[in-house]
């Protein structure tokens, strides 16, 4: 393991962008945003934070500019946009001004927590992977706050989604991965689910494309500030969105 | 004749292993390595594709023995299996599935210590970030 110097840098030159789609996420962004200096200030490594914004009315934006001021420009950048739209269309505009050779994608509502990030880059740079993905379903990934009902549907799902699109990776809704930034690119174009269906998506044509992925557990902290249900439409649009890609994949 | 006889029952009841065969045998002579003939494979069919192929393979093989559609005087024992053969693998994979998915979710990971620890930090942040002059 390299020392820490006193100049926290790392002389592998990798930068890492981070991508912070939000909304209404202005009580959550200066938590996730300390927390990723911090943890990225420990490892060492380069890196840069972009906040795509879809025009929250709660003022999000206002606090991630302030967020600037007090970590740097070279730091933070923000693009934002008018209204809410895709997941997609917002990685797409965030990649456009990175400056990363690999690129982090997770949720700013602090389900996922950046104390994974080092484990990530570390596991990507074990076997060179196209792809490292975060998993609740392996090793020690887990999740806190989810009832039984939860835990049976997300298992249940899960089961189904191996056993129709058998991905070769555990957790395919997860939203917490590190992608090499050309990977990133060339899936998003080939993508053309919503939502977490998307998620879905990007793996299962990683898969097709023979890209490497790796994998890595990780703890989900279910929604500190609310409640996240999982009712019966979510469901319906899950098993639409799955059954998609079993009969176009 | 018996040979013949052979042959033919042996090659209706190996149907899906003749082709997993031929399959391995491409790859096995390096031929064509293993990781290009599943590409290819799924390049071509889609999930569901494969699945309808796989079944259809398997319903035929199925047919042929039980119905004796070759009419080769497949012995009685063998027919006698293969008849509720669909109706066994199903039940087995059913209860396969019901005991995976119960073990999956009793064995799912509880993380109390990563809520307490973020918990923790998320106090920690706003003081710092306080500290720093951020207005929430």
């Amino acid at each position: 393991m390299a020392s820490r110097t006193s100049t926290r840098s790392r002389g592998d030159g990798e930068k890492y962008s981070v991508l912070l789609p939000t909304y209404n996420e202005r009580e959550n962004l200066p938590l996730i945003v300390w927390l990723l200096v911090k943890y990225f200030g420990e490892s060492g490594y380069d890196y840069e934070i972009i906040v795509i914004d879809d025009g929250s009315p709660d003022g999000t934006l206002e606090v991630a500019e302030q967020l600037q001021k007090i970590y740097g420009e070279d730091k933070i950048f923000l693009r934002p946009r008018a209204k809410k739209l895709g997941l997609g269309t917002a990685y797409i505009h965030g990649i456009k001004h990175a400056t990363g050779s690999f690129i982090f994608i997770m949720d700013a509502d602090l389900s996922h927590h950046p104390k994974f990030i080092p484990e990530f880059i570390e596991k990507q740079k074990e076997g060179d992977y196209d792809l490292v993905s975060g998993t609740r379903y392996q090793g020690d990934g887990g999740v806190y706050g989810w009832d039984l009902r939860r835990k049976l549907i997300s298992r249940g799902a899960n089961f189904v989604t191996q056993v129709l699109l058998r991905p070769g990776a555990s957790d395919l809704t997860g939203s917490f991965r590190l992608y090499k930034r050309k990977v990133l690119e060339g899936l998003i174009e080939r993508c053309v689910s919503k939502g977490y269906v998307f998620q879905m998506e990007m793996i299962i044509r990683a898969r097709q494309l023979d890209y490497s992925i790796g994998e890595v557990p990780i703890s989900f902290v279910d929604r500190v500030y609310g409640e996240s249900k999982l009712g019966g439409n979510e469901i319906v649009s899950f098993l639409k969105g799955l059954l998609t890609l079993f009969a176009t994949t | 004749m018996n040979d013949i006889a052979d042959i033919r029952h042996a090659s209706s009841i190996g149907l899906t292993s003749y082709l997993c065969a031929k399959l391995s045998w491409l790859s096995k002579d390096g031929l064509i390595p293993v990781p290009v003939v599943h590409r290819e494979i799924s390049n071509i069919m889609t999930k569901l594709l494969e699945w309808v192929f796989g079944v259809s393979v398997l319903g035929a093989a199925w047919a042929f023995v039980t119905f004796d559609i070759l009419k080769m005087s497949i012995p009685r024992p063998y027919r006698e299996v293969a008849w509720p053969m669909p109706l066994y693998l199903l039940v087995s994979f059913g209860c396969y599935s019901l005991a995976t998915v119960g073990y999956r979710v009793a064995t799912f990971n509880d993380c109390d210590d990563a809520a307490k620890e973020l918990q923790a930090q998320i106090i920690e942040a706003r003081e710092d970030l306080r500290k720093k002059g951020l207005k929430f």
